[in-house]
């Protein structure tokens, strides 16, 4: 069992992945770890401050934003706040993948945001940036509306997603960021 | 007035506001998940400064990482030295970042573009 994990997260490139409970300070230690890792592998700078900016707003968009399913919930039966999170490094890439539960009704706009990021060209990236930067102020959670598009103007890829029904209430949506390890110089 | 001294963590930056000198300073990192909170105080210092500024105020932001939340308190704190510099006051800001980091000098033409303000940008010099 405990090998079948290991030769598939190996299989996979899987550097790091956690289940469970979202807290900041669980955030915070990720964060300090991959920093870390990244550190003592010698992994271009440029790179390595990408891979952690993206890895900071993937993190905290989670943490923010993940609709906790209540503990009563028959599809919950481990925990309330936990969430997915995943770090890769593949030959050319690092990838970033986080799931976490949403309410059927913020698919829709959740949907409509990431199309129109992925859509954008880079000019395009940066004006909506600018607009969303300037316009209007905080959610209630303390959060800009910039999370999504930083990460899409940082990776330089489409972001790739998906929304995985749970049930009537509840869906899985995850998100993957991916990060070029090629430098261009 | 008295000056705000903020040392950093490795989630909040090292902030000095000094009303003696003129010079200001945000240096590190700034990605707390609450930026709302840590940037208030530093807005409402600054709504008394902008009350009774020096003739020369002088801002270095040498951030090494931001969050998407830090962008947006920072573009306050960038807006209340504009209210400053629109007084006439003389408020000139140095942003800088590192010869290849491309993120962050993007970001510093992203505030030049969004504001009526003097912001420098320059290479770090490395260490």
């Amino acid at each position: 069992m405990t090998y079948s994990y290991y030769k598939n997260m190996q299989l996979n490139n899987i550097i790091f992945v956690y289940q469970g409970e979202v807290t900041a300070d669980l955030v915070s230690s990720i964060l300090q770890m991959i920093e870390n890792k990244l550190e003592g592998e010698g992994e271009d700078r440029k790179v390595k401050k990408r891979v952690f900016n993206v890895m900071v707003e993937c993190l905290q968009n989670v943490y923010h934003h993940l609709d906790a399913l209540p503990p009563t919930d028959p599809s919950n039966p481990i925990k309330d706040k936990t969430a997915l999170l995943m770090i890769g490094r593949e030959e050319k890439d690092y990838y970033i993948i986080t799931g976490n539960h949403v309410l059927n009704d913020r698919i829709p706009d959740l949907k409509s945001r990431l199309d129109r990021i992925n859509r954008a060209t880079k000019e395009e990236l940066k004006q909506l940036y600018q607009e969303v930067l300037t316009s209007g102020g905080f959610s209630e959670k303390g959060t800009a509306g910039l999370g999504m598009i930083d990460i899409a103007r940082k990776s330089g890829q489409r972001l790739g997603y998906d929304f995985h029904p749970v049930n009537d209430r509840y869906s899985f949506f995850s998100l993957e960021a991916r990060i070029s390890r090629i430098v261009d110089k | 007035m008295e000056a705000l001294r903020i040392e950093s963590t490795h989630k909040t930056p090292r902030v000095i506001l000094d009303p003696e000198n003129g010079i200001f300073e945000f240096s590190g990192r700034s990605i707390p998940e609450d930026s709302v909170g840590f940037y208030l105080p530093i807005l409402d210092w600054l709504e008394k400064y902008a009350q009774q500024p020096l003739p020369q105020t002088h801002v270095r932001f040498d951030l090494e990482y931001f969050n998407t939340s830090s962008s947006k308190n920072i573009l306050e704190v960038l807006k209340r030295l504009e209210a400053i510099h629109t007084a006439g006051h003389e408020v000139r800001v140095t942003w800088y970042y590192d010869e290849d980091d491309e993120d962050m000098e993007e970001t510093g033409q992203d505030y030049q573009a969004l504001l009526n303000l003097p912001i420098e940008l320059a290479v770090k010099v490395q260490s």
